[in-house]
This record gives structure tokens, sequence and C-alpha cells, in this order.
């Protein structure tokens, strides 16, 4: 097996001709044939539409034309992404068959950059998941370990990664979807910064806190990745303008000078597993080698963000899920005597418990009388939380905490319990409520041997710094005995081998 | 601060969110709900007076764009996810009353 | 529901208060979020898209233009434009794509304001906001009644079309008041380009709130909110039927639910629409979706310069230059139907001849009064109407020239046909006459023939001919005799 496997090796293999983007496509599709049976990564493999695009990137290679930045790179979609004509299910029985008449703006993108699309992943039905369990189709399984999770909403897109079926994927983070599984399966997962990158095409869940992001095997694919799906969409209202700076400008530089926030909070939080604890420290102390000044930092307002996130995100999505009504698309329930009839029945067979629960719970913390106490608040608290970032980014380039608190959980263990399932998501949201970037880099292994995340934070557009000190920890990261065989398919001068410049 | 929530009170929301529960559902459903709406009781306790709230984390105000027609979608594209169609209409059961 | 018999209105002891909710569909291109045709009247299904769908994952994006226009409505009314965001009501209904409106909830883009009816009296606008309009539901089986049909079939062309709500206070004390100002707001809503006014297309639809007081009383009544009314004359004949129901009910000891209704036009009457128990619960919150909306000063002042002079300062102009009353039916009618440039013209001519300034509001009168007659009954002529022609016409009028029976006649054939009035009244033979002398004539044959004057005024309408005999003989058949028998029945 000769053919590269990160996102810019595979780009400037084929870009130059030395592989072609069909043979890149068969030698992932080979993976995907021998391991997604176990993993179920996929609700979707697409296999003939990336053939016709891989052939097509190579009739440009061919013509002597340009491909574009991201040629024959095989990019696995999380399934709450529309793609024209290819059916788009947010893993919900009650979407189950729809197509949507249009690409999301960021397929468009990765299109047009010569990317080919692998298939469509599994998740959280909904994106509402810390664990990929709650899907119609059945759960995404770790490929690190197939009794455990890989983490969620977007499990499907970090177990392709993961697993070698794609060489980079999309998913969307709205509390942790991206960051938390990229932890859970030893890949690098992004949040960009609200506003960075179009949500035009992004099903929604919690709009003011849904962000489309990248997952891939190194923090230079990741930014690499984000610089071509980023970037002003007249179809999206809540798009930033035009970046000053790509997010991998300042990859290479080192950390040296750099201030480094260890978050107070986020140290000695609920569940927080030791080795988790242990890796953090570690990852602090190796930044402090590399020349970063690390110090602690207290951000008090995030302690509080769980709670608010679970009041915004199932306020809005219980909206944004309404027009799932069966009247213009996605299931109805045959036989209703009346339109309500038809809603209450097409909606009840349609979603899963877990939607439900955030429906009902959103419902009611927009309904009369406890507006105030329970949705106006949290959006009081996103006001502190915001604050306290600020005030911590007076004296801080960028903070550090865990992604997750714990390493893959066991399939089946937390479903039944709704909060200790969303307790995983409590380093992850502040982010989203504040609308900052974070991303997760993969730093060793646990006491099981499961890979462990650490999260780089950075102030809004900050995403340059992000890069630039997820990169450094990826490089001193300790040497990790599941991580490491995934790590030995780069090609000579994939990033990790840059690592000598610094 | 509000009271703890009732099935009376998640009976209520399914109806508004129009979604049909089973008494077996509703039972569960409450108890996990009073259960993170605890959690959020750290929220409803925090003197937040004077705290302007947050809609939105972004900068931005006057997004607008130019009033020029862009291209529609094709009707049979559109008709053919209907679950039920008639006169190139979406068609519905009997609506009963106003839902407004 | 049992059927509600129709009753007169009892006329003293009660005090009517109505407050209007009336929902303009903008004259934009587009729709308000997407770039789908706004326009009336298509193919069903034609002009819909992603966004107007509410298809998943679709985002809106606000037409600059319906802002522009909802800016044009708020400084027509006197409103305070301001920083403003939308808000999502939530609620479920076939034809709401998304089964929520974007709307504007506690921050409009323009609050208060107010306008003046004809009558002078103002009435107070409260808000005027932006907000995208549903699809169409047509309802299928049971002859179209909504609570017989078997099923309905829905067109989102319309789902997403821009409409300013504009919602006034609770002024008005009659339903003729309620029509004046529907009337009056079409007017301003239309001068602004932002409206077509038609309420038959339902480009422009109101919803009442009505309610009933003692006489004196200061708190309002319960209201009801009145529904489906489709021209001025439902809305009249649905106020009308609602404050007789309301004061009926209560009268016989009964309590009015605050309720909406909706009327029926050919039953006459307004029923319940709510089917069961069915809460109202919007849970509006802030549309994440899109950003606040804050009109730099510069654009909302370049705005407000842009718009034309209202229907109530035209009528004041009109009232001023002619000495009319504002509230005139001749002054109205003039501005209801845009017919001031013809009352500014005799204006203009005035300054050019130099006449006594004291002659000119008698003049402009005189103006005012052909144009609310002779033109206004014959609109497709006034397009042969030369301005300067018809001030012409109202100067020979004034001057005595001609006599006011004349000047009509000769205004008619201006209106058929176009022309000089001075070509047209020597053709008529009218500039062989005297000045004031067919009047003059008429007046001796009517004093020289007592009885006969008394018989014809009383009604006996063949005696005209007797009279025309005599004023021909006096004239030796000069006299223009159309002119004759106008004057003649005019002094009947």
């Amino acid at each position: 097996m000769t053919a590269t496997f990160g996102v810019l090796s595979v780009a400037a293999s084929v870009r130059s001709g030395e592989v072609s983007a069909l043979d890149v496509l068969d030698a992932h599709l080979e993976v995907v044939a021998s391991h997604e049976a176990g993993v179920h990564a996929f609700n979707e493999v697409t296999a003939e539409q990336a053939r016709v695009a891989a052939s097509m990137v190579d009739g440009i290679v061919a013509g002597g034309g340009d491909p574009g930045p991201l040629a024959g790179v095989p990019i696995a979609l999380k399934d709450n992404l529309c793609t024209a004509g290819t059916p788009t299910t947010c893993s919900s029985k009650i979407l189950q068959g729809w197509h949507p008449p249009y690409d999301a703006t960021v397929v468009q993108r990765l299109a047009a950059a010569g990317a080919v699309f692998v298939g469509k992943t599994n998740l959280d039905e909904f994106a509402m998941g810390s664990s990929t369990e709650n899907s119609a189709f059945g759960p995404t399984r770790n490929p690190h370990d197939q009794t455990r999770v890989p983490g969620g909403s977007s499990g499907g897109s970090a177990a392709a990664v993961a697993a070698g079926f794609a060489a980079g994927a999309l998913g969307s983070d709205t509390g942790g979807s991206i960051r938390q599984p990229a932890a859970l399966c030893g890949v690098v997962g992004v949040k960009p910064t609200y506003g960075l990158v179009s949500r035009y095409g992004l099903i929604a869940f919690a709009s003011s806190l849904d962000q489309v992001g990248p997952f891939a095997m190194s923090v230079a694919d990741a930014a690499a990745l984000l610089d071509v799906i980023s970037g002003p969409d007249p179809m999206d209202s809540t798009c930033l303008g035009e970046a000053t700076e790509r997010s991998a400008s300042r990859l290479g530089s080192g950390v040296d000078g750099l201030r480094v926030g260890l978050i107070t909070e986020m140290q000695g939080a609920e569940g927080m597993a030791d080795d988790v604890k242990a890796r953090l420290a570690l990852a602090a102390d190796a930044l402090a080698g590399a020349g970063a000044k690390v110090d602690q930092v207290s951000v008090p307002a995030v302690t509080f963000g769980l709670s608010a996130y679970y009041l915004i995100a199932p306020a809005e999505s219980s909206s944004n899920l309404a027009r799932y009504d069966g009247v213009r698309y996605g299931l109805r329930a045959p036989g209703s005597a009346d339109i309500t009839d038809m809603y209450l029945r097409s909606r009840s067979a349609g979603f899963g418990d877990e939607v439900k629960r955030r429906i009902m719970l959103g419902t009611y913390a927009l309904s009369a009388g406890y507006y105030d106490a329970y949705y106006g608040q949290a959006q009081k608290v996103r006001t502190l939380i915001i604050k306290d970032f600020a005030a911590a980014y007076e004296n801080f380039d960028v903070l550090l905490s865990p992604t997750a608190p714990s390493t893959a959980f066991e399939i089946g263990t937390k479903s039944a319990d709704p909060l200790t399932m969303y307790l995983n998501d409590v380093f992850t949201i502040p982010s989203n409520l504040a609308g900052h970037p974070a991303v997760s880099v993969p730093f060793g292994t646990g006491d099981d041997g499961m890979p462990i995340g650490v999260q780089v934070l950075a102030p809004a557009l900050a995403e340059p710094v992000m890069f630039q000190v997820a990169e450094v920890l990826e490089l001193l990261a300790p040497p990790a005995s599941l991580s490491a065989s995934r790590r030995s398919l780069r090609a000579p001068g994939a990033p990790a081998d840059r690592g000598a410049d610094l | 601060m509000p009271r703890s929530i009732t099935t009376d009170d998640v009976a209520h929301v399914a109806r508004l969110a129009r979604l049909q529960l089973s008494q077996e559902e509703l039972t569960r459903f409450t108890q996990q709900l009073a259960a993170v709406l605890d959690h959020a009781r750290d929220v409803e306790s925090l003197d937040t007076t004077g705290v302007v709230p947050t809609a939105h984390a972004l900068p931005l105000v006057n997004v607008l764009r130019d009033d020029v027609v862009t291209a529609s979608l094709d009707r049979a594209t559109v008709l053919a996810e209907a679950p039920e169609v008639e006169d190139h209409r979406f068609r519905v059961p009997k609506i009963l009353g106003d839902s407004q | 529901m049992s059927p509600e018999p129709v009753v007169p209105a009892p006329s003293s002891g009660w005090e009517t208060v109505i407050g209007l909710e009336v929902h303009c569909e903008l004259r934009t291109q587009t729709k308000l979020f997407c770039g789908c045709r706004n326009s009336f009247g298509e193919e069903p299904n034609t002009n819909v898209c992603p966004v107007c769908l509410g298809l998943p994952g679709s985002l809106p994006v606000l037409n600059r233009a319906a802002v522009e226009y909802a800016i044009r409505i708020g400084a027509a009314l006197h409103s305070t434009v301001q920083a403003s965001m939308f808000h999502r009501k939530n609620y479920f209904y076939p034809d709401m794509p998304k089964d929520y409106q974007i709307s504007q909830y506690d921050v409009p883009i323009n609050a208060g304001g107010w306008l003046t009816l004809p009558g002078g009296r103002r009435i107070g606008i409260v808000r005027a906001h932006l907000e995208e309009d549903t699809g169409k539901t047509t309802h299928v089986g049971g002859g179209g009644r909504i609570h017989e049909a078997t099923r309905s079939l829905v067109d989102y062309n319309r789902a997403g079309v821009p409409l300013v709500e504009i919602v006034s206070a609770p002024d008005m004390r009659s339903a003729d008041e309620a029509r004046a100002y529907v009337d009056e707001l079409r007017a301003i809503l239309v001068a602004t380009g932002a409206s077509d006014g038609k309420m038959e297309e339902g480009s422009l639809r109101v919803d009442a709130n009505v309610s009933v007081r003692p006489e004196g009383a200061e708190a309002f009544g319960t209201r009801c909110e009145i529904k489906n009314m489709n021209s001025l004359r439902s809305l009249g004949r649905a106020v009308d039927y609602e404050v007789s129901r309301q004061i009926q009910l209560i009268e016989s000891g009964g309590v009015v639910s605050q309720e909406t209704r909706h009327w029926d036009e050919g039953a006459g009457r307004t029923a319940s629409m709510r089917s069961k128990e069915e809460a109202y619960d919007y849970r509006y919150f802030p549309e994440p979706d899109l950003v606040p909306v804050d009109p730099p000063e510069e654009w909302v002042a370049s705005i407000k310069a842009s718009l034309p002079p209202m229907p109530s300062e035209r009528r004041e102009r009109i009232a001023e230059m002619s000495g009319l009353p504002a509230g005139s039916e001749a002054v109205v009618t003039v501005v209801r139907l845009g017919l001031d440039d013809l009352v500014e013209a005799v204006g203009a001519q005035k300054a050019d001849t130099k006449s006594a300034g004291g002659a000119s509001q008698a003049v402009a009168a005189i103006a005012v009064k052909r144009a609310a007659n002779e033109v206004a009954s014959d609109l497709a002529g006034a397009a042969n109407l030369e301005r300067s022609f018809f001030a012409k016409l109202v100067r020979m009028e004034s001057s005595g020239q001609l006599t006011s029976a004349q000047a009509r006649t000769v205004l008619k054939s201006m209106l058929e046909a176009g022309g000089d009035p001075e070509v047209i009244a020597e053709g008529l033979g009218f500039e062989a006459m005297e000045s004031g002398g067919l009047e003059a004539i008429v007046e001796d044959v009517i004093a020289a023939h007592p009885e006969e004057w008394a018989r014809y005024s009383e009604g006996e309408d063949k005696l005209a001919g007797f009279f025309i005999g005599h004023i021909k003989q006096a004239t030796q058949g000069k006299a223009d005799l159309k002119s004759a028998s106008a004057l003649l029945r005019s002094r009947r």
C-alpha cells in the first residue's frame, strides 16, 4: 500500500501526478470494505459518485489544469450536511429517504477544491448526543475498540478518519460534537469561530451555536481543510467577513513566548478521570518546555456553561425541528384523521427519544412563564462567559483544557441517563457559547490505552495561533500505542515530520 | 425560581411540540427532564442583575441582500419529496379550526 | 356552535373601541429572505426555493428593499425608525413551511406614530414591523368551508413574501372610522410605493380588534379579534355585527371572551375560530439565523427625503390653496384620485397672469370642484386634459367669461377629445354671449313665468322644454341649449 493518507500529502501527490485520485480513492474504499461492517461510520458510502469525481480530478491533472488544493482528497461528510441528490438523513427516521435539492456551501467549496466524497457519516440523531448511539440506524463503534463509543455527535466522521476510511471529514459542533469524538477517536477536530464557516446546508440543531468544522489526522491537515471551507457566504447572514489571516499561516512557528492559560475550573471538574488530568498536566509541561509561558487562569462563568447550554440548545432546536411535520418532505404517518393527528403521529414515530427530550426541554424553557427563568437567564450566562473569556485573553494567547472528561466509554453505559451523557460536553460547551474556536489534539492514551485529547481554546478568529499551539502539542505528544499505528501510514514529508524545524 | 417540572407540564409541552407520549414515556421523560432542570438550577440562582442577554456571539448588524431574483426550484423536484400531492399542491389532512 | 342572529346595534349607552392590524405586502421584486419572485397569481409552488420552503439547512438573508419599504412606511406614519431584530413566532400550521414565522417582537423597526383622517382626527400607530407571509391553504371538499373540508392543499408561492404589519392604537370609535382609517392608510401605503393597495388580491389584509364599553367608562372591554374581511365594506359590516353581538351578549348577562372570530361574508356574522382547548403560546425568541437591523441615520434620512407628500399634507395644501375644508368631499376626492396637479396648475397659471391675490382662493376652489366632479367622473378622459388648458378653463369660468354650466360643457369636451377651452367655447358659440348673459336671460325667463317655474321645481320635468323654448327665443338661437338646461336644473 503506497498510497498516501493525509490531506496535504494526498493533494500534493495527486496534483503532481505522482498518484491518481482514483487510486487514492480505491485504497480508502478497500479500508472501508474491510472495516466498515464493524465500525459503522457511514449511513451511506457514495463510491460511485466518488469514482466520477476522482476521475474528473485525474482528467484535469492529465490535461495540465489546476485540480484544486484538495485534489483527490477523500472526505467523509457528516450526514447533516446537505448533498444534492444524495440522501441526507441526520440519522433520523423522520428524514429517511429525503434528497436535498441543493449542496451545503461547505460541500460546494470542498468539491470545487477537488475533494472526493466517500460517504455520509453516522451521527447522533440531529446531532443531539455525545456517543453516536442516538442514531436511527444503529451506533457507530470506536475503531480503536469496537465495544466503545466513538463519541458524538459527529462520531461517524471521527471514526471514518481514525479508521482510515477518509483522509479528512466534516462534522458539526454545537457543544463539542467535533472535538469530543476527535478526542475519543484519537484524531484532530476543530470547532471554528462562529461565523467563520457557512452554515448554509448544515441542518440546524441550535443555530446560534452550530458550526461546521474539519477532522483530520494532523493539525496541518485540519487547518488546510478549514482554510478551504471558511469565508463569507451570501447565503448565511451569520457569516463573518473575509478572514485577514489563513488558519494555517502560523504553522511551524513554535510556541516560544506564547502565553498559555490552564483553565482552573476545567481541572477538577466533576467526573474528570485521573488519566485525563495527568495528560493535561503533561501537555502543559510540554508547552512550557517548548518555550511557552504557562500559567493558571480562572474563567469562573464556564462552570455555568453546561446548564446554560442545556437550556439554549434545546430551546433553539425545539423551533428548528418544528418543520419536520410530514407536510412537505420526510416521514408522514399514514391514515391520520386530521392535521394535528398527523403532526402528532408523524413526529412521534419519526423522532428518537433524545430528540424528543430536547424538543420538550426547549419548548418548556421558552414557554410562557418560564422564558425569563430559563432561556433568558441562560442568555445572560452566555454574556458572563464571554466577559470572563475576554478577561482571560487579556493575559493569555490561548487557553488549555481537556477535551472530554474521560476516554471512550463502553457502548450502552451512559445512554440510560441523559444527564450523565450531557456531562461529556462540560469542557467543550463554553467555546460554543462564546462563539470562539477550539481544537482537540490527540495527546497520548489513557490507562485503558484509549486516546485522550487536549483542547486548545482561542479568542474569536484566532485560529492561526490556536493551530500554532496545537501543532506543537501534536509534535510533543507522548507515543501512543494505538494512534501510532495510524501515524505510521503517513507518507514522508507529511506534517508530523516537520518537527525538526521547530 | 420555577417549581419542579410535573407530568402535566411535560404533557403540555409535548402537546405544544406536537409529540404524542405514552403514559410510560410521560413518566420517564418527566423524571429525566426534572434531573436536567435540577442541574440547571445553578443558572437560575446566579445573580445576573444588569447583565445583557447574548442572543448571538456575533458582532454583526445589517446583513442585507439586494432585491434581485434568483432561480426557484423545479416544481417536480419539490413535489417529488412530498408525502402527498394534489393539483401541484401539498396535500394535508383536514385542518380543524385555527392552529395559530 | 349555534347561529347568532343579527341584531340592530343599540344606539346609546355603549362606546365602540376598535384597533386595527393591517398586513401590507411589500412591492419588492423578491421575497423577504430569499431571491424567489414576489408575484401574485402564478402557478402553485413555482416560486419556491430551499429557503422559503423551509428545507432543512436553509437560512434566511434579509432583503434590503423590504427594509427600505418598511422605513418608508414608518417615516410616512411619523414612527420612530429604530434598531430592531427578528424573533421567531412558533406555532404549527401547514401554510408555514418552518412551523415558525420570522417576525419582529419587542423591538420592531418602526415604533409609535400616527395618521390623520380626512376629518382631522389623529389615529395612533403602535408599531409597523416586518414579517414574512405564509403560504396559501385551499380547503377542499365540503364546499370550501374550513370545518367541512376533507383535506387541504398548500401552495407556498406566497410563503416568505415581505409584509409590514401596521398596528393601530385602539383609537377608532365606529365602523365608519375604521373604514376611513383603512382608506387613509391604504392611500399612504400606495404613496410610499410600498404597496399596490389591492385588498381584493390580499395585498392589504385587515384584522380588527373590537370591544365595547359603557359610555364614559375608562377601562376597555374584552376584545375579540375579527379576521377574514376582504373589503372595506366587509370591514364595516363585520365591525357593526360584532359590536351588536357584544352589546347584546353583555346586556343579556353574558361575558365577552377574548378570542379570534372569523367573519363569514355570506352569513353576515362572525363566528369563533377556536376549535378546542389549544392554548396560544408562541414561545417568541430571538431569530438566531439573522442579525439585528440598525439602519444608519443617513440611510433613513435619505429615504425620508425621497418620500412624496402624504395624503393628509396634500389635503392641507389643497385646502390652503382653495379655502375649502381639508375634510370636504371635493378636497378628499381630488387627493384620493391624485388630481392635485390640476389644482396646482391653476396656481401656476395665476402667477403667470399676475392676477390679484384675493381672487386666488376662489379660483383654486373652482379648480377643486371641477376636478372633483367632471374630471373625477371621467378619469380615463383626464389623460386628454392638458394642465395649462384646464387652468385656462378655470380662469375663464372665474372671470365670468364662461358660465359654470358652459365651463362644465367645455370641460366635458376637453375630457373627451382634448383641446383649448377657448377654441371649444368659440365652436359652441359661447363666446358670442355677453359675460353672464345666458344666466341673466335664464333668470328673466324664470321670473316671467313663476307659475310654470313652481311646477317645474316640484318635478314636472316636461316643462323644461317650455323654458328652453323661451330662452332660445330670447337669445335668438345663440344660447347653448345644454348649458341652458343645466342652468335650469341648477336653479330648481
